[in-house]
């Protein structure tokens, strides 16, 4: 276990360097004037353009900008936006309702895909597992960006069972069905590996030897199965956690939530470079550090790992 | 753990002084999407208590379905039983309830299978899957199942028991995870132990340990052993009787001596002859020709009847009915005769 | 389970058949393929003949008839700045489909050259490529793509089709580049290839005649479910204000549009959503079945 955490860090610092280096090669390799490409259509002042030539030091060759760049990422330095506000301040008063909101759905996705994906592996080809099939199909074919805005008229807007926005310190209530929204964006691949994954299992030989032991069916599916069928979902959940960010912006644009997708969205909007680039490399780190954790849940539970 | 010895015994129909284990006329069969597979057609199997009965045949042959048969453990769908009796001490083990069918498995019939990485469960440690038994079947405390788990590792002579009880399958060598998995079939004193091809995934030098282990096992407890095996070398050390299937029947039973010694059907024959022997070393071997039939489409007649060097019309059309030869002898040849050389 | 598996898989004998082949015969007997496929032609023809749909101009716009309902001419009423709904979902199909299926190919590209490179030479250079692709996977699609478009699409006077095309084509390769490198290296360890390495054939003859016909199954399948995942990135983008604008159509950038004033006028918002998620849906239903052909494994 010590060998396989110590391997899974040393990957995760080189991949963080790779990570960051092509976030920002995006951004500012190959420009010619890189403060005005930051801006977008926005004149810059002068007192920004002293500002971000002292921060992204423009004078220096490429790789020492970059080694700036991340120097500052980890020293919790991100920058600060072109209205002047510290990216670390926002971020700290973004942070907390998307963490939330994000958690909900990941719950949410996790139980829906998880109940369904184990009756769906069981009774393969039944009424169950079609109607399941046909629904998540339906479900992958629904862009956020279709989902989000229907789902507030709909549900919000014209029927009015929920709240359209969401507030800073929005309950789970008001948090339900945006978190709905985002948790549809991952619920269906969740549950199509829960269902193949059950199916795979069910037909294992130990599961056979399982009922052998003369153990009750119920035993057998939720003792032995499951937690063979779990780990694949488990280290799906990793790599949902992108898709389930990158959902956010949309969502919290469209709910009103100002949360980190929110600012982002407005730093798209407003042509904020600075803003957009810490922003996001926040994230490529967040991302990084739940897959670390995420794989080492699935060392947790899948022994042939842990003694690789 | 006398309850459920006395919730058994109470089952109706107990009777003491039936056989151990008995199958009568069982019938299974797969239905698939490419048609239905007549797995097993009409086995009649018999084992008594301290006994070793070797079922013997090619791989498709029905004999690891027989098996999964008796212990109630047939993937069903697609395999369905359709005909027969499966009596354990008298009772039909078919017409039982579910949850009454269950207590009798592990408790009184247990299994070795024989793929023991596979057949044990990758992300439980052997303990675990040991001691569920205890626990689940005897309502022990976790503590005290774990401690028969180790006396029970101890038994099959897995060195430092009390440490490795704590070890995943995949820990293990080959040969000591077959151990595990006799020790997991023996949990629960069961009287009837059917392994199914225990020692097909091991080397040579450890196969003869696993049995030996397990010929061990049976004398000190009793049990009636059902081996199935496709290899004629373990028969003839550790079995007491023979049953050759093909095709899904039982085509020959005997004791382990007459047969080796006259073989009284032509596949039993036929297969002893194409074993290599250091006395004929230097002539060619008799293979026997063809494959073993498709379970979709079985030769009418005498199923064996198309690789048969006896075969004439008669087998085609009919199947040939169960002689009974001696008293303990069984053979469904139509020329049983010319095959023994009478 | 050893007898009914010895039971199922007895063939019967037959003319000898390419993958292709069997695939396509197992394809043509599935529902869902031809529902896929009768929409991917529809699709297809809106985009690139619209107006045998309609005869409206999209962008013949009268602020006059703002939010104005169905009428007549107009099947799905008017948006917020008094253009034809359905006349601009109907052309919104073009850019699309342009975008997704460039982006596409992009995509193939790379990971085609990139996968064929690993696969095949291995060692330092595969290591190398690899580990790339996990680099490139750390970084969330989207937050890569707003950051790359972004840029791309800073020259005010571009309608942004280029830009969107490129950012989806160099973010999108990862997976078709995995799938070629498995595929290569399981087609060169058979035998017959082997075989035709030792007879002295050329590494430019093994890959195109022995290894990439092997590869091609799997490689068809993630290209299909990229194009719906690139029709859904488009549309996201042009939703975000980094991808299609200026005088292009696109049914993200309705959708934002429409998004402010959906408690006046639903019409306008909920179409574009349709036929995208149509068009998305048409998508991965045939590369679900397609994939199903490919690897009847899998089913």
């Amino acid at each position: 276990m010590f060998r396989y955490i110590v391997r899974r860090l040393l990957q995760m610092v080189l991949t963080f360097f790779g990570a960051t280096f092509i976030v920002y090669a995006l951004m500012f390799a190959n420009v010619d004037d890189p403060l005005q490409a930051l801006a977008g259509d926005r004149p810059i002042t002068d007192s920004q353009r002293a500002v971000l030539e002292a921060r992204y030091h423009l004078d220096d060759g490429f790789f020492t900008q970059y080694w700036h760049y991340v120097s500052g990422l980890l020293t919790g330095d991100f920058g600060q936006s072109l209205t002047g506000r510290p990216i670390s301040e926002m971020l700290a008063q973004a942070w907390p309702v998307t963490v939330r909101l994000a958690l909900f759905a990941i719950v949410i996705a996790a139980v829906i895909a998880v109940g369904a994906g184990v009756l769906s592996g069981i009774r393969r080809g039944g009424a169950f597992d079609t109607a399941t099939l046909v629904l998540t199909l339906l479900v992958l074919a629904m862009p956020i960006v279709v989902l989000a805005p229907l789902a507030q008229l709909v549900f919000g807007i014209q029927l009015g069972w929920f709240p359209p926005t969401a507030t800073r310190d929005a309950n789970l209530y008001e948090l339900l069905l945006p978190a709905l929204v985002l948790g549809t964006l991952v619920v269906a691949t969740e549950l199509r590996v829960t269902r193949t994954s059950v199916a795979e299992n069910l037909r294992a030989d130990y599961v056979r030897t399982a009922r052998a032991k003369g153990l009750a069916p119920k035993r057998v599916i939720g003792v032995h199965v499951l937690r063979n069928s779990l780990i694949p979902v488990i280290t799906l959940i990793g790599v949902d956690i992108g898709a389930l960010m990158s959902g956010a912006v949309v969502t919290e644009g469209v709910f009103n939530i100002p949360g980190v997708g929110f600012n982002l969205l407005r730093g798209i909007r407003t042509e904020d470079g600075p803003l957009v680039v810490g922003f996001v490399s926040v994230l490529v780190i967040v991302f990084l550090v739940i897959n670390l954790i995420v794989d080492l849940l699935y060392a947790a539970l899948d022994p042939r790992i842990r003694y690789e | 753990m006398t309850d459920i010895r006395a919730h058994l015994d109470a089952l109706p129909g107990v009777d003491p002084r039936a056989p151990l284990l008995e199958v009568r006329d069982l019938h299974v069969e797969f239905r698939t999407r490419d048609g239905v597979a007549r797995a097993v057609n009409g086995v009649d199997l018999r084992l008594n208590p301290g006994e070793t009965l070797a079922v013997l045949g090619e791989s498709g042959c029905g004999k690891s379905v027989t098996a999964q048969a008796i212990m109630g453990i047939l993937d069903t769908p697609p395999g369905h039983v359709t005909r027969g009796e499966v009596r354990y001490r008298g009772v039909d083990l078919l017409r039982l309830p579910e949850a009454d069918r269950r207590k009798v498995r592990a408790n009184r019939i247990a299994m070795v299978f024989q793929d023991a990485l596979s057949a044990l469960n990758p992300v439980y440690t052997v303990g675990f899957q040991l001691a569920e038994q205890f626990r689940m079947h005897r309502g022990m405390s976790r503590k005290d199942a774990k401690q028969r788990a180790v006396e029970l590792l101890d038994q099959v002579r897995i060195p430092d028991a009390r440490r490795r009880v704590d070890d995943y399958p995949h820990q293990f060598s080959g040969g000591m995870r077959q151990r595990v998995m006799i020790a997991m079939a023996l949990a629960l004193d069961p009287e009837v132990l059917i392994a199914d091809e225990p020692t097909t995934a091991l080397d040579v030098t450890v196969q003869a340990q696993i049995m030996n282990l397990l010929a061990e096992l049976q004398q000190q407890r009793g049990m009636g052993l059902m081996l199935i095996t496709h290899d004629m070398g373990v028969v003839a050390t550790v079995a007491d009787r023979i049953a050759v299937m093909y095709a899904g029947k039982v085509v020959e039973e005997a004791p382990v001596h007459d047969i080796y010694a006259r073989p009284a059907h032509a596949y039993t024959q036929a297969l002893l002859e194409s074993i290599p022997r250091l006395d004929l070393k230097g002539r060619p071997l008799n293979v026997i020709r063809g494959l073993p039939p498709a379970l979709t489409d079985i030769p009418s007649g005498c199923a064996f009847h198309p690789r048969c060097t006896y075969a004439r019309e008669i087998c085609r059309l009919e199947p040939p009915p169960a002689y009974r030869i001696a008293p303990q002898r069984i053979a469904s040849c139509h020329f049983v005769r010319e095959v023994l050389g009478v | 389970m050893s007898d009914y598996n010895a039971v199922s898989t007895v063939e019967a004998p037959g003319k000898s058949r390419t993958l292709a082949g069997d695939a396509w015969l197992d394809l043509r007997s599935r529902k869902v393929f031809w529902i896929a496929a009768v929409l991917v032609v529809v699709i297809l023809v809106m985009a690139f003949w619209p107006s045998l749909f309609t005869s409206v101009d999209p962008r013949d716009c009268l602020l006059a008839r703002k939010h104005a309902g169905a009428s007549g001419g107009a099947l799905f009423g008017y948006d917020f700045q008094g253009c034809d709904v359905y006349a601009k979902t109907v052309y919104g199909a073009r850019d699309s489909i342009v975008v997704s299926v460039s982006a596409t190919l992009v995509a193939g590209l790379i990971g085609l050259v990139v996968g064929l490179l690993a696969g095949y030479f291995g060692g330092w250079l595969d290591a190398l490529l690899s580990r790339f692709v996990d680099v490139m996977l750390a970084i969330p699609f989207l937050l890569g793509a707003i950051v790359l478009a972004k840029r791309l699409s800073a020259d005010p006077q571009s309608n942004g089709i280029v830009a969107v095309i490129v950012t989806l084509g160099v973010l999108g390769w990862t997976t078709a580049a995995r799938v070629m490198r498995s595929a290569v290296i399981e087609a060169k360890n058979q035998d017959y290839v082997t075989a035709a390495r030792m007879l002295g054939a050329s590494p430019a003859r093994l890959m195109l005649r022995h290894i990439l016909p092997n590869a091609f199954g799997p490689f068809i399948v993630v290209l299909t479910v990229l194009l719906g995942i690139n029709i859904a990135g488009e549309a996201t983008l042009s939703y975000l204000g980094v991808g299609l604008k200026g005088d292009a159509i696109s049914w993200g950038l309705a959708i934002a549009e429409a998004g402010p004033y959906a408690r006046t006028a639903a019409g306008p918002l909920v179409w574009p959503s349709v036929f995208l998620a149509a068009t998305v849906l048409a998508f991965i239903m045939l590369g679900d079945a397609v994939r199903d052909a490919f690897d009847p494994k899998l089913r």
